[in-house]
């Protein structure tokens, strides 16, 4: 009998090689135990809703009407919704052809890819947007092309004046909507590999979606170390560091991903450390990817979000023309925590239309991203303003996610560094704790006869005493010889205490039974 | 005003001196800067060193089709553009888009129950109120309470298990093995945000090397091309006979098999689309035995698209799975690897805007499965909203609820009315001059064959486009109806065709048919050899 297609040993090399952690060996034990009746914490994802955050009523109140657009007929429709989410309702669907069930654009809605627009040039105060009038600008642009020896002769001159503004506007045409961040992350990254020549650097540890997408799509991870001890820095003597080995090896070394705030890393990054990340990539011609899924996740004052996209603009030229830059944006995160809807977005800067084009030909592909998650899109970046009905309730609500959020991320990582052997640095922004567990070498040794990496060792003994479920750190990377793990910060606020007793005591009781003064992973 | 239109111009200005300068630039030095994005009339350098450039990404990426969205699509997207700024410019006052099977898009309702339920799923507070008895029907609340009960925490806005809700894919499994008179384990279910996903995966984990070959019909759903491209295989094709209704013959299987492996070609599986997209045919139970039989004994994957399960305009004609043709031959789990792929997008419902769809896996070893599962995983989960969908879809109301009867009086009228405009459209069709079409005893398409003139080929010759292109591009100036040039799709080779689907609403249909006549015959009129 000849090998079957789908025997292991014949299946696709590059889906055996891409790992993804955060649902990897833990998550699969800790579904079991749930099975068998125990009381699991999942931590490993960063899934609010599933540990009990509630969703914010304005938005799930418009799709509702969106859904059953019979709704807006009924005499009775105002019992039940207010005023504005059926006002909202009303004009997303007069914007859609065929409401939520009709394939979309396959970029997206064109009028929510347009609020997307709008929300940007609000957040990085860049309000120079024209809305249409492109025809009129290119056949201007035409015109003068057809006099540019006679401008060529001033233009020189010009430069300097023109150096002066920076140009810049949001533009919806290069808005596209995804099902969630992470696919928009896909597409790109299938863009940019050709093949195992095609190196994309990665912070470590990094969130696997883009270790498993890099695998998945044959292309060659390069890796670039944070500075546990400086809070995760980003240090650029490391990146090129970085990419000096990755040029050694021979690999065409094309993109480097930024994750800001970091994931599993929780740092916020400044604007002074992202000038630096771009003039790097400007110097060492890579795109950038930003990653700036947690963008409104911030937990502390003095380095709150900045877009790259702005302090790109900011930087001005000739950089802020020729760096290519993709950012990613999600209705997953944030305080919406709409994660179940896979509605995201990416938006390019300074990619040529023919590659934009091809984007968009590989977006057709998949028709349309689904319409009720571009509708919570819309809804995230255009939230109810001061005076509409909802705005009180949407505004205490947002509000209070935030900054029990703030107050989570305090309480975990002051708990983590109460412990026995563990050191973690502040959770910035995004939804993760990311503690380093120093292990007594005897812990080493139990982990390898068990044949476990030690971190997965420690987490499943984590996992099978307190039923708290997190991800080993080998999963996201680290240096050779330190061990982690990542918890999300979202476990409800009334939990934490007890959550973190119940950490406390296990890491005592496994250090007490491991611990033999004679040493440990080094720091 | 005066201040804005002061600013729009000193930005034109300044971006068009900006574009000059670049040009400039590009002249003189290699590390010239990209021109604007957005620029119609950018010219890029071929050695561009830029990391991203239409010269240097991933060459899978630029050599995919996709012809339902492309040149034609764009084309029809202008003209509309047009008509918004100058009504009255063209002799039709709106483009029709028969080019892809979006049937809301063309006024087509949802059906009720499934948007209560999704409704109350999205806004589950609804259910705690009293006034909701009175805006809802009971069965609709009462499904929704089951299905929010069957999310871990009631959470509707988390990610869920990577292959979908348990609770849903019980419901859905369910529902396959009623449709099947066989069991359906919830565990081969994986949800997907709609059909391609699912394709896309198979694809993924099939293909290792261009020397990796998939059989497709020839004409096939360009779906299937696209994907085999994208990730790298080798597309084999097999003709559907015209003749006998676009018939799928196992001899033509054997040849096109031979003839890949004399070619060093490695085929792994068969992609059968039944009821057949562009072509409309249902497959007769007789010959789904036969291709079962073919898959085991060549030991192929039998990768069945089953999206249009519910389309069925014929009484002649049943549909039947795979699944259930190689249960009733005696076929296990360990004869035949068998994936079947449905959508939420298609059949009465055609709800193709909530991107929901399932594959069920069959014949896979354990450890296989397991990779389906971690690429699945990396993308964390397919949307809720589509996963209740598809369980819907897979179990509507019953005899006895109370939305049955107004949920099959919605899901007839549907069904029904597709299938008088199908017929209206084929008679329509096959009365034009040099045309002959198939009947479309399934899905939503017709597939008409044109016999162009020499005149009009080599008038298209002149235009560098496919002769079919040629005369959709002429069929869309002239009315303004869309549909796809058959080369989308494959054809045999001298073969004209393309694809028009059925689903325009019923009253616009007369009007459809007499613009298509008209340019017909000023089209034959003027290419008649």
């Amino acid at each position: 009998m000849p090998p079957k297609p789908l025997d292991y040993e014949s299946i696709n090399e590059n889906v055996k090689k891409a790992q993804y952690a955060v649902r990897g060996e833990l998550y699969l034990r800790a579904t079991e135990l749930q099975k068998e009746g125990k009381k699991i914490i999942f931590t490993n994802v960063g899934n609010p809703h599933a540990l009990g955050q509630k969703p914010l009523t304005f938005p799930r109140q418009v799709v509702a009407l969106c859904q059953a657009p019979f709704l807006l007929d009924d005499p009775n429709v105002g019992l039940l919704f207010p005023a504005d989410a059926i006002a909202r309702a009303k004009q997303y669907l007069s914007i859609t052809s065929g409401g939520l069930g009709a394939y979309s654009d396959s970029r997206g809605i064109p009028g929510v890819r347009k609020e997307v627009a709008e929300f940007i040039q609000r957040r990085d105060g860049y309000p120079r947007y024209i809305s249409s009038p492109y025809s009129l600008f290119f056949l201007t642009l035409h015109c003068v092309n057809l006099f540019k020896r006679v401008l060529s002769l001033v233009s020189n001159l010009l430069d300097k004046v023109i150096n002066y503004f920076i140009l810049y506007f949001s533009d919806p045409e290069l808005i596209y909507l995804t099902d969630g961040a992470s696919k928009a992350v896909m597409q790109t990254l299938n863009t940019i590999i050709k093949g195992e020549g095609d190196g994309i650097m990665v912070p470590v540890p990094q969130y696997p979606l883009y270790s498993a997408t890099i695998a998945l799509l044959g292309g060659t991870l390069v890796p670039y170390y944070l500075e546990e001890t400086a809070n995760w820095g980003l240090d650029t003597n490391e990146l090129r560091k970085s990419i000096t080995e990755g040029r050694r090896k021979g690999l065409n070394v094309k993109a480097m991903v930024i994750i800001n705030p970091g994931n599993p890393t929780g740092q916020c990054l400044s604007a002074e450390n992202l000038r630096e990340v771009l003039q790097f990539c400007y110097d060492e011609n890579l795109v950038l990817l930003g990653d700036e899924v947690y963008q409104t996740n911030i937990y502390q004052d003095e380095r709150p979000f900045i877009s790259s996209k702005k302090v790109l603009m900011d930087i001005g030229p000739p950089l802020s023309k020729e760096v290519q830059l993709v950012s990613f944006h999600s209705v997953s995160k944030g305080f919406l925590g709409e994660c179940g809807q896979r509605g995201g977005y990416f938006e390019m800067t300074n990619i040529p239309p023919e590659t934009v084009d091809e984007i968009y030909k590989v977006a057709s592909i998949s028709l349309s991203p689904n319409v009720p998650a571009q509708i919570f899109m819309g809804l995230m970046v255009n939230p109810p303003k001061p005076g509409d009905i909802s705005y009180d309730q949407f505004f205490r609500e947002s509000k209070g996610i935030l900054e029990s959020l703030r107050r989570r991320a305090r309480i975990m990582t002051d708990g983590f560094n109460s412990c026995r052997n563990v050191v973690c640095n502040f959770t910035e922004g995004a939804m993760y704790s990311f503690p380093q567990v120093r292990l007594p070498p005897k812990a080493l040794e139990a982990a390898k006869q068990a044949g476990k990496v030690a971190d997965v060792f420690y987490c499943l003994k984590l996992l099978e005493a307190t039923g708290i479920s997190t991800v080993p750190g080998s999963g996201f990377g680290q240096k050779d010889g330190v061990f982690h793990l990542r918890t999300t910060i979202l476990p409800a606020e009334e939990e934490m205490p007890a959550i973190m007793d119940s950490f406390k005591k296990f890491n005592d009781e496994f250090m007490e039974q491991y611990e033999d003064h004679r040493g440990y992973s080094r720091l | 005003m005066r201040k804005s239109a002061a600013d729009r111009f000193r930005h034109l200005f300044n971006r068009s001196l900006i574009f000059v300068r670049n040009q400039q630039n590009q002249q003189h030095h290699r590390l010239s800067p990209i021109p604007l994005s957005s620029s119609p009339f950018s010219s890029m350098a071929s050695d561009s060193p830029f990391p991203v450039t239409a010269q240097n990404i991933n060459p899978q990426v630029l050599k995919c089709q996709y012809a339902v969205r492309g040149e034609i699509v764009t084309l029809a997207q202008n003209l509309q553009k047009d008509l918004q700024a100058n009504p009255g410019a063209h002799s039709f006052d709106e483009i029709i888009y028969c080019n892809i099977g979006n049937p809301q898009s063309l006024g087509q309702q949802p059906i009720t129950f499934f948007r209560e339920v999704l409704a109350l799923c999205d806004y589950p507070a609804l259910l705690d109120k009293s006034e909701t008895q009175g805006l809802f029907s009971a069965d609709s609340i009462e499904r929704a309470w089951q299905i929010v009960d069957q999310i871990p925490g009631r959470a509707t806005g988390a990610y869920s298990h990577s292959q979908g809700i348990q609770g849903l894919r019980d419901t859905i499994a369910a529902g396959i093995g009623e449709r099947d008179g066989f069991p359906c384990n919830a565990d081969d279910i994986f949800l997907t945000d709609g059909a391609s996903p699912a394709v896309h995966m198979m694809m993924q984990l099939l293909t290792r090397s261009e020397k990796d070959g998939i059989l497709c019909p020839i004409p096939q759903y360009p779906l299937y091309s696209a994907s085999i491209t994208l990730h790298g295989g080798h597309l084999v094709p097999y003709y559907l006979d015209e003749a006998t209704g676009w018939g799928l013959e196992i001899s033509e299987l054997k040849k096109q098999l031979e003839d890949a492996k004399s070619k060093g070609i490695n085929v792994r599986a068969l992609v059968v689309i039944n009821p057949g997209n562009p072509t409309g045919q249902v497959l007769a139970e007789e010959n789904q035995r036969a291709i079962v039989e073919f898959c085991k004994k060549e030991g192929l994957v039998l990768l069945a698209d089953e999206v249009y399960q519910e389309n069925v305009y014929v009484p002649e004609k049943k549909f039947h799975s795979f699944k259930k043709v190689s249960r009733s031959m005696g076929y296990g789990d360990n004869d035949l690897c068998l994936v079947s792929f449905q959508s939420v997008s298609k059949g009465y419902h055609g709800e193709c805007g909530k991107r929901g769809g399932y594959m069920e896996v069959t014949g896979f070893s354990p450890d296989v499965r397991e990779q389906i599962y971690k690429v699945a995983s990396v993308n964390l989960c397919s949307n809720i909203t589509g996963q209740i969908l598809a369980s819907l879809i897979m179990s509507p109301p019953k005899v006895g609820d109370e939305s049955y009867e107004s949920f099959m009086a919605e899901k007839n009228a549907i069904l029904s009315s597709l299938t008088k405009r199908a017929k209206s459209l084929e008679e329509a069709l096959n009365k034009l001059e040099g045309v002959t079409c198939n009947k479309a005893e399934g899905a939503m398409y017709l597939f008409p064959r044109i016999r162009l003139p020499e005149k009009a080929i080599k008038a298209a010759e002149a235009e560098k486009t496919a002769p079919d292109a040629f005369y959709c591009k002429r069929l869309l100036n002239a009315t303004g109806i869309v549909v796809v040039p058959g080369s989308g799709f494959g054809q045999v080779p001298g073969t004209w065709h393309f694809r028009c689907t059925i689903l325009p609403q019923e009253d616009r249909i007369p009007a459809i048919v007499t613009r298509l006549t008209e340019f017909h015959e000023k089209f034959m009129n003027e290419f008649r050899d």
